[in-house]
């Protein structure tokens, strides 16, 4: 019988061996500095953004809700983030690393500027889509690392021949692209009905500005109707040929419950 | 140059026996044979404007910039030897960039002169160094509206412990000097390189002092900058030369906060009035 409570409830050092300590801190009697740890799920929280391609750019929104597990905590929380003129980057998912992806983005514009002004027919020295490459770089980089940056974005803009550009990137790595797109819950609730609109992408070259900014108001409306993690005020950016036109304290318009009548399944009902 | 074969000028960190630091005047001696370069300080905003001296008729015009953007709204431009201008240059980017890591926000234009001065003056301390062969001038623009900090997604609370005073004015135009000797002084118009006495000259003339009534505005001062550079240029007229000029506004100015280029259309017009004024003394003369 041992009869030092330490010992008690671990694997016995003469049946074992003695215990050996090495990941532990030095503290502890092993040899690392300190135990290496990593984001295992994130904390304060953005949900979906979306975005949709139009015949000359692309408009892209976001709520402005940063929840903290089911807690709406912060409601004034910018989501879109505009890089230059000719780019903007949506982010879901955790606040924090959205916060570090922008010093990170913010210190690459101030790096591209060191040469001075593009030339004004050639535009910003980045199109959207040498951000998105570079984003997703940093993204699968991370993932690799094991300590992932725990986001979701769309990056949303002009390439270099000023066509309209969209792309996914995620904390995977994971890369895609497509007329319409969305992040979190909003691609099993908006996508559908922006794929009515943009089924293709001709039919993306197809739509005006006023339907592709109609279509992603619709699409807040449902995610706030069936998100618990959304809220009615959102940002709306569109990005064109003139540049990017943000706006940051947007209000879902015409709302109507009445289809909560027919909701059955939750509650305390009985039929 | 009577101390010269004294001995005394063999080395940095040496003073001769009244006191001077050989070394350090000869690395202005390179200064004063740089391309002049000067910066106005005006009312909305800086310009900083330099006379490039066109070495060989093999290089791209405008090309190889000789004013360089340090931050977002900061800029330097320097005369004398070009390749330390460049590493001055490269120590001012990574003082912003490391200022932003730390603080999330930009530097302001005092503190980076700040180090900048110290960083120039640990070169005239050691033997195995010797001290810049340039002086730079460093212009900028503090915002003086709230900036976020740098990743910041929300506005705070508006009142109350942490709350924001209302009415305080900061930030504004700023214009520093930085000389070899690693010496620095904020000035409302600063010049330097060859033609630095006939720059100096004409900034006196420009009201330029905000408590002696008005300042010149942003565009003002560009007008002033080109006709200043090619005034100055009179005594080398037989090199040619290029005019780079850029400049630094307000948030709500014409740069939107951001050091930049001159736009060609002002830059144009501003040199051809520079021209027009250097003609009529011409003909006065005559």
């Amino acid at each position: 019988m041992n009869h030092f409570p330490v010992g008690w409830g671990r694997p016995r050092d003469d049946v074992y061996g003695a215990y050996n300590p090495s990941y532990l801190p030095q503290s502890h009697g092993g040899t690392q500095a300190n135990p290496i740890t990593h984001t295992q799920s994130p904390i304060v929280t953005g949900t979906s953004v979306l975005a949709i391609k139009y015949k000359d750019g692309v408009v892209i929104a976001a709520d402005n809700l940063a929840s903290y597990g089911s807690l709406a905590r912060f409601t004034d929380v910018k989501r879109l983030k505009q890089f230059n003129r000719k780019a903007v980057v949506g982010f879901g998912g955790d606040v924090s690393d959205m916060q570090y992806l922008d010093r990170l983005l913010n210190s690459l514009d101030v790096e591209e500027n060191y040469g001075g002004d593009a030339p004004a027919e050639s535009g910003p020295h980045m199109s959207a889509k040498n951000l998105h490459a570079y984003l997703s770089k940093v993204m699968y980089k991370r993932r690799s690392d094991f300590n992932p940056l725990w986001n979701a974005m769309l990056v949303a803009g002009l390439d270099e021949s000023d066509k309209p550009f969209l792309a996914y990137a995620d904390l995977l790595g994971t890369t895609y692209s497509s007329p319409s797109l969305a992040t979190g819950f909003g691609a099993h609730l908006a996508q559908p009905i922006m794929r009515r609109a943009v089924p293709n992408e001709a039919a993306s070259r197809e739509l005006s500005k006023e339907q592709a900014v109609e279509c992603i108001k619709e699409c807040m409306k449902v995610l706030f109707y069936r998100d618990a993690r959304s809220m009615p005020v959102y940002s709306i950016a569109v990005i064109d040929g003139k540049g990017v036109d943000l706006k940051e304290d947007e209000k879902l318009e015409n709302q109507s419950w009445a289809f909560a009548e027919q909701i059955r399944g939750y509650g305390t009902q009985t039929v | 140059m009577t101390s010269i074969g004294t001995g005394y000028d063999l080395s940095n960190s040496v003073f001769s026996p009244d006191g001077r630091n050989f070394q350090v005047e000869y690395a202005t001696k390179a200064v004063e044979n740089g391309g002049t370069a000067i910066g106005i300080r005006c009312k909305d905003g800086v310009v900083l404007a330099m006379e490039k001296l066109v070495t060989s008729r093999l290089m791209k015009k405008d090309a190889n910039k000789r004013i360089a953007t340090v931050d977002r709204n900061i800029g330097v431009v320097s005369a004398g030897l070009v390749p330390d201008g460049r590493h001055f240059v490269s120590r001012a980017r990574d003082e912003a960039s490391s200022w932003r890591s730390t603080y999330k926000a930009p530097i302001p234009v005092a503190s980076l002169a700040n180090r900048m001065g110290s960083y120039v003056q640990a070169f005239t301390l050691y033997s195995s160094v010797r001290p810049f062969g340039i002086t730079a001038i460093v212009g900028g623009f503090d915002a003086e509206t709230e900036v976020d900090v740098d990743g910041a997604v929300g506005s705070g609370p508006k009142v109350g412990s942490g709350g924001k005073t209302q009415g305080v004015k900061e930030g504004g135009p700023y214009l520093y000097m930085i000389e070899p000797s690693g010496l620095y002084w904020g000035y409302y118009g600063a010049a330097t390189g060859k033609g630095r006495q006939a720059a100096k000259a004409e900034l006196e003339k420009l009201n330029l002092d905000p408590k002696k009534g008005d300042t010149i505005s942003l565009e003002e001062g560009v007008k002033e900058a080109a006709r200043i550079i090619y005034v100055a240029h009179e005594d080398s007229k037989d090199k040619e030369f290029e005019l780079e000029m850029t400049w630094i506004s307000a948030v709500s100015g014409p740069t939107k906060g951001r050091h930049e280029d001159v736009p060609k259309e002002l830059k144009d017009e501003a040199e051809r009035l520079a021209k027009k004024a250097l003609e009529g003394d011409d003909e006065m003369e005559e």
